[in-house]
């Protein structure tokens, strides 16, 4: 029965974690959608920037027979930390150059070309060995706190690591939404004219919004890639780079930050423990089916939350300006 | 080169039937349809199960003249038009047309979309699963034309009825009673309904129109490659790049700016490697966007 209870503990620890990693992405993409209306759809993009930035700061570089089979640009052998800084300045370059060319664009050609750039992302780290690795990837990226406990309590380890990172954004976000600059950023979503009108450089704004959202992404980016050890090109796909964190943030409530954490849990749960109840239901000829029906679920709930309760669960929460 | 130019034609032809559809949407709906790919798919499967049920039925197995595919495919056509258009309609009934009830704007309607997309690949993956599906198995009968290009027989088929289909389109939207109410509410949907035209009923036929176009996109690129679920996916870019480059809501400028897409596609696989593809279509797109936003082909909307 103990056994029993460790293993279910040790289940959610892992659940909780990569709950928390979406939790995270969701917060960056509120600060774009929720409060500035920027409509983001290459979240996989500052996601695989993020993830390579930490990997390629925090592994050395390859020697010996390694050398043989694994490339890459850098390998600057730095501790953890300074791989999750690194990846948000990284992500935040990017948002930045990506910015410049697009914001000026009208909304949904914001949205297709962001789709574009995680993709062209995406398809530079699969085709230019020399820099990542390829399609192989990069491999043994370092666990922070590695070996304070044995190798199966870890998670738990982890767990407070990434929770730190959780409630440390969410404090940052939630003052910055709340003070002038939020305001203005609110006001550039409800009606751009009006803001520009009243004398805000609406362009700028925009801009630092885009960048401080994909520094969060990027961090969320690092975070996932310590936790797995090991990054492909092929994770960082519109799925689950993008798509599954904006079902997240709609679910739990557009512009509010509890909302966009509660909506990550309840998404990751259904899309994680589905599995396991799929594969108890359906018969046997038909398992590697099976888990496609987790797409169908995944756009059915995006749809009928739209449909129905566009506001999210939560939805949007009163500002109260403390300055 | 020149082999790759003629390349591009073929699946230049492919994106311009996608991006005729999705153009005329978008200019009558105001919806940017992000699930068009992946109902370019569903067509394309609709006619592998009308071939197949053909097949099993035991007649029409025969090989269509000098082509790859046999008569079941053929025919296949006319049932994928019919489902093809008949998902849009409902797909509108279900999604967008009670977002456009509770006047939700284009962009609640363009997020709604990416959920539609993700159902229906869903749904094909359960259905169909994630292995490759041909239309037809065997020899794919070869031309040897100058220059050294070598064509497929088929790939004459796809240039055809791909031209042939974009004219009637065009021929339909310019010539008809209702193909000129469908463009008076493209252009201008207050003074439409003013007009007296009953618009959701002209937003049915809109969906018919691109449905029947998806439907023959999707069917032509099974023929062309393979059939796969995230065929029509990767298609959503050049579609897009597509009609950003030819301007919104015009025809001819969907069909241009598909050629260019499709051919610059394949020219660039002389430096680079074929993945980049998407990446092509997007960066031209980019450069559009920036310079010329009202398309290189469109003309700049009042």
């Amino acid at each position: 029965m103990g056994m029993e209870l460790a293993g279910i503990l040790r289940f959610l620890a892992s659940f909780a974690i990569m709950a928390s990693i979406y939790a995270i992405f969701s917060m960056g993409l509120n600060v774009h959608w929720g409060y500035t209306g920027l409509l983001n759809y290459g979240i996989a993009g500052f996601f695989a920037v993020g993830a390579y930035a930490s990997a390629l700061i925090t592994t050395p570089m390859p020697t010996g027979v390694l050398a043989d089979y694994v490339d890459q640009a850098i390998g600057l052998n730095q501790p953890f930390l300074v791989g999750v800084l690194g990846a948000a300045i990284a992500a935040g370059l990017v948002a930045a150059l990506v910015g410049l060319l697009t914001l000026r664009l009208r909304e949904g050609y914001l949205a297709i070309s962001t789709i574009g750039i995680a993709e062209t992302i995406r398809l530079f780290f699969n085709n230019e060995p020399w820099l990542a690795n390829g399609p192989e990837g990069l491999i043994g990226l370092p666990r922070p706190l590695h070996g304070l406990v044995a190798p199966r309590y870890y998670n738990y380890i982890y767990l407070v690591i990434v929770l730190a990172f959780l409630g440390i954004i969410y404090v940052a976000v939630e003052r910055g939404i709340r003070s002038p600059w939020g305001r203005v950023l609110r006001a550039i979503r409800e009606d751009e004219v009006m803001a520009s009108a009243d004398g805000k450089n609406v362009f700028m704004f925009k801009l630092q919004s885009l960048i401080l959202g994909a520094m969060i992404m990027g961090i969320a980016g690092a975070l996932y890639a310590h936790y797995s050890a090991a990054i492909q090109p092929g994770v960082f796909t519109p799925l689950f780079g993008t798509f599954i964190i904006w079902t997240m943030l709609t679910l739990g409530g557009t512009g509010n930050n509890r909302g966009a954490i509660l909506g990550a849990f309840l998404v990751w749960a259904l899309w994680s423990w589905s599995t396991f109840f799929i594969s108890k239901v359906v018969p046997s000829g038909f398992q590697t089916r099976a888990p496609f029906i987790r797409y169908v679920l995944i756009g059915l709930v995006l749809v009928i939350v739209l449909l129905r309760r566009p506001r999210g669960i939560m939805g949007e929460e009163r500002q109260v300006s403390r300055f | 080169m020149p082999e790759l130019i003629v390349y591009g034609i073929v699946l230049g032809s492919i994106i311009a039937l996608g991006s005729v559809g999705l153009t005329l949407i978008w200019s009558i709906t105001d919806l940017f349809n992000c699930a068009h790919g992946d109902q370019i798919t569903a067509g394309a499967y609709f006619a592998l199960l009308a071939g197949s049920l053909f097949s099993q039925l035991g007649f029409l197995q025969g090989k269509v003249g000098p082509f790859s595919f046999n008569w079941g495919v053929l025919l296949g056509f006319v049932p994928a038009i019919l489902l093809s258009a008949g998902l849009a309609i409902l797909i509108d009934r279900w999604v967008y047309r009670p977002l456009r009830r509770w006047g939700a704007t284009s962009i609640v309607g363009f997020i709604a979309s990416i959920g539609v997309a993700w159902v229906l690949r869903g749904l094909i993956y359960i259905i169909w699963g994630a292995d490759f599906h041909f239309y037809s198995t065997g020899l794919r009968p070869m031309l040897f034309l100058p220059l050294g290009i070598k064509l497929r027989t088929d790939e004459i088929f796809i240039i055809v009825v791909a031209w042939a289909a974009v004219a009637l389109v065009y021929l339909f939207l310019k010539r008809t009673k209702m193909g000129k109410a469908l463009r008076a509410l493209a252009d201008n949907p207050p003074l439409a309904r003013v007009a007296g035209i009953d618009t959701e009923r002209m937003i049915v036929w809109a969906w018919a129109i691109a449905g029947t176009l998806i439907a023959i996109a999707g069917v032509l690129y099974g023929i062309e490659t393979q059939l796969r679920p995230e065929m029509g996916w990767i298609f959503l870019l050049p579609l897009f790049a597509a009609i950003i480059l030819g301007g919104q809501g015009s025809i001819t400028g969907a069909l241009a700016g598909g050629l260019v897409m499709g051919i610059a596609q394949q020219v660039s696989t002389a430096w680079l490697v074929p993945s980049y593809k998407p990446a092509v279509a997007f960066i031209i797109m980019i450069l559009v966007l920036l310079f010329r936003p009202q398309g290189i082909f469109g003309r700049r909307r009042t």
